[in-house]
């Protein structure tokens, strides 16, 4: 019944957002009480940290400051409805919050929008500014050259594979795939050996899985080849690539053989939520390639713990298709706290925020969301290291990693990647017809003026 | 239209027609006027406030690039007709155009009317009993909010629903009906939630034909068929044209029953208007395009309304 309460929850997030379109749209302020501070972040799924941490704060930072009151509006909603939600809330200054947990990827987007407030001035003057480093301020900041948030975490991709599974099946341990091949090879191996009872890989795929099936699942491995989906250098989107072919004949190759989940189940909208506390505590999963916080879902505060994961899981990066390059890459992404544009007391409401984000609770946050902190004085203490026992694998990663081009067209195209996946795992196209639609899809949507055909 | 500062002889048919009106102070016009506006003041401020408005902004947003973020979002621009002329050359609003379609005469028309019509025909002169508990458990699934309607479908239907079990008995290998036929599933669905409304009304409806011209019919001679095709139903064929104007109406904006049970997919293969304006509109933030698709989905709805009224204009004329 777990996947029905996710989508019994995935349509109330999509009916409250339509009655906030029908209502919310041209009304005007309405009075706020400056005393209230409302925090809106996403609580969804294997995601629950966020919601740990806020209600830790609001309890103490309200003892402390009895006249204070912090709003919690906790949406439970996948990554995209939650946007979705907080930038209806955002149409209006009466609804719209104070604290926003947001994605950096859509920093851009929502300051060009109006809806965050620069925090150059808070933040430079702040004690912990030190802790921060240039890779954070590089995510922060919009293309106007302001600050619009300060980063919670950041993230790495790669294979999680479990070692029983794999030594069962005769492969040798520590698993050290160096292209591709040895990823298929393997996956071939475990499934002649292990049989139907055991999916031998997970790659996300499809338009159900959303932005998890084009950042996990493809462009982990197009990052991998010699094409990329963005030129930076003219600016132009790149369609028609070899790589773009051979990342979706990767994705037919498992699907086609059996080597994946069979296409109806990995199609079921909540796979990400399944693969991580169903399939892989229960041995179903051989290999699967995932986010580095995948973690969170097996901890002591999860929704089902699973604490005898690191006795089972291993993460190896995902090496590139030949092993070009460094031979590894990686996807990153990242969250913040930013400040509301109609925040009515932004004093109150830096304050709310960095005590959210202080050494104590950015070290609580990176254990339990899975994340890679950005401060220092947290990547570096024993407190931190001990407790998150792949930190230095995932740190070596950090090199490597590409992050999506931040354009407001990013959304339509990564559609149209997730629809050529799922387009060639269905068998309804070839990867090169499927290339073909892609570059047709592309051109309509950004023009064909912004549109460049790879090696 | 009234006469009452008449200095101008009357023709007949408005001296016919004076005595008829109520009244005859100084200023009926001004009194009349206050008698309807001051009782009808609050419904018509509501109907424009939340009717007539976010009908007109829907309007003017779709000729706008209104967005829900970027720059777009704080500078909404008038754009004309490019919203519409990219609808017409999306494929996707093709084939969500035909899915609603497909959709609306699958659940609406031809299961909600045959089978409400089937249910009410069948329990007239029924027993009480029969027909307190054949009533209970259909006005029952109309009753259940949408959201539960489609999450017990979706429990039935998936890989390990209900069904499967059943059909695990027989040896039937199980599968995930929602993905192999995800049009089939949200229709039956709304057949099943639809039902009770049409059943309802067309129960009222045969409850008004007169049982002499029944027993009229059947002295001549008449088969049960023959009375119900050549009496009952013409006598009941303005009920008909009513229902299917309100089924046609909620059928095609139904959306929470196929988000819950199919999210549109697999793919887009059960992405209805609705559906693709929600997709367009909230997931990828496009406020212009999503309200015009919108409008577009008024007209199929519309297109359908005129069908049945002239459906009904015909039997006026009879």
């Amino acid at each position: 019944m777990r996947r029905g309460k996710h989508h019994v929850l995935r349509a109330t997030g999509a009916a409250v957002a339509l009655t906030l379109v029908a209502s919310g749209c041209g009304d005007g302020g309405g009075d706020r009480d400056a005393n209230t501070v409302r925090v809106a972040y996403m609580n969804h799924g294997t995601f629950i940290a966020m919601d740990t941490l806020m209600k830790k704060v609001k309890e103490e930072f309200e003892a402390d400051n009895p006249d204070v009151t912090i709003e919690l509006n906790a949406i439970e909603a996948p990554a995209e409805d939650y946007q979705t939600q907080v930038n209806l809330m955002n149409q209006s200054a009466g609804e719209a919050p104070d604290i926003i947990y947001q994605d950096t990827f859509t920093i851009n987007q929502d300051a060009d929008a109006g809806y965050l407030a620069p925090l150059d001035e808070y933040f430079d003057n702040w004690e912990d500014a030190e802790n921060f480093g240039d890779q954070e301020r590089e995510a922060v900041t919009a293309l106007d050259g302001q600050r619009y948030g300060v980063m919670l975490g950041t993230d790495v991709r790669g294979l999680w594979y479990n070692t029983e599974l794999l030594e069962e099946a005769g492969v040798d341990t520590p698993w050290e795939p160096e292209n591709w091949d040895d990823i298929l090879e393997t996956a071939r191996e475990v499934q002649s050996e292990l049989g139907d009872d055991v999916t031998p890989l997970n790659v996300y795929s499809g338009t159900p899985a959303g932005e998890m099936a084009s950042m996990q699942g493809f462009q982990m491995l197009l990052s991998g080849t010699e094409d990329w989906i963005f030129d930076d250098e003219s600016e132009q989107w790149v369609t028609s690539s070899a790589g773009f072919t051979d990342s979706l004949e990767f994705i037919e190759t498992i699907y086609d053989e059996g080597l994946a989940l069979d296409p109806q189940d990995a199609l079921d909208a909540n796979i990400g939520t399944l693969v991580a506390e169903e399939h892989i505590p229960a041995g179903e999963l051989a290999i699967n390639l995932d986010g580095s916080w995948n973690t969170q879902s097996w901890i002591e505060e999860a929704n089902q713990p699973w604490p005898e994961w690191e006795e089972h899981m291993e993460f190896v990066p995902m090496p590139t298709q030949n092993g070009q390059g460094d031979g590894a890459t990686s996807m990153s992404g990242g969250w913040a706290l930013s400040m509301g544009q109609h925040a009515t007391d932004p004093d109150l409401v830096w304050e709310v925020m960095a005590y959210a984000l202080n050494q104590e609770h950015a070290t609580k946050f990176a254990l339990e969301g899975g994340q890679i902190p950005v401060r220092d004085d947290v990547a570096e203490s024993p407190e931190f290291l001990d407790e998150a026992p792949l930190a230095e694998e995932f740190t070596e990663l950090v090199g490597v990693t590409k992050f999506r081009p931040a354009y407001s067209d990013y959304p339509r195209v990564s559609l149209a990647i997730q629809e050529s996946m799922e387009n060639v795992m269905l068998g309804e196209a070839t990867p090169e017809e499927a290339t073909e639609l892609y570059a047709e899809e592309v051109e309509g949507i950004v023009g064909p003026d912004n549109v460049t055909s790879g090696s | 239209m009234s006469a009452t500062t008449a200095t101008p002889p009357l023709t007949p048919d408005q001296r016919r027609r004076r005595p008829v009106r109520a009244g005859g102070g100084t200023r009926p016009g001004q009194r009349g006027a206050a008698r309807w506006i001051i009782p009808l003041g609050p419904a018509l401020f509501l109907l424009l406030a939340f009717f007539a408005g976010p009908i007109l902004w829907t309007v003017w947003a779709s000729f706008t690039n209104a967005a829900l973020t970027g720059a777009q979002a704080a500078q909404t621009e008038f754009i004309g007709l490019a919203n519409f002329e990219r609808l017409l050359a999306d494929p996707r609003f093709a084939s969500a155009t035909i899915l609603t379609i497909v959709f609306l005469l699958g659940s609406g028309v031809v299961g909600q009317t045959v089978l409400g019509l089937t249910l009410a025909l069948l329990l007239q002169n029924r027993h009480a009993l029969v027909r307190g508990a054949v009533g209970v458990i259909v006005v029952g699934a109309w009753v259940v909010p949408e959201v539960v309607a489609g999450f017990v479908w979706y429990a039935f239907l998936e890989r390990e629903g209900s069904l499967n079990a059943v059909l695990g008995f027989g040896g039937v290998e199980s599968q995930n009906w929602l993905f192999t036929a995800p049009m089939l599933a949200v229709i039956l669905a709304n057949v099943w939630k639809g039902t009770a409304f049409s059943m309802m009304t067309y129960a009222a409806g045969l409850s008004e034909v007169p049982s002499d011209l029944k027993e009229a019919a059947r002295v001549d001679g008449a088969s049960g068929f023959q009375v119900l095709f050549h009496v009952v139903l013409p006598l009941i064929r303005r009920t008909i044209a009513t229902t299917l104007l309100l089924v046609t109406l909620q059928t095609v904006q139904v959306f929470t029953l196929i988000y819950v049970m199919t999210s549109g997919g697999p793919g887009s293969r059960s992405t209805t208007l609705p559906l693709l304006m929600y997709e367009q509109a909230l997931q990828l933030g496009d406020l212009g395009y999503g309200t015009a698709i919108a409008l577009a989905l008024l007209l199929v709805a519309g297109l359908f309304s005129l069908v049945y009224v002239r459906m009904l204009g015909t039997e006026a004329k009879r």
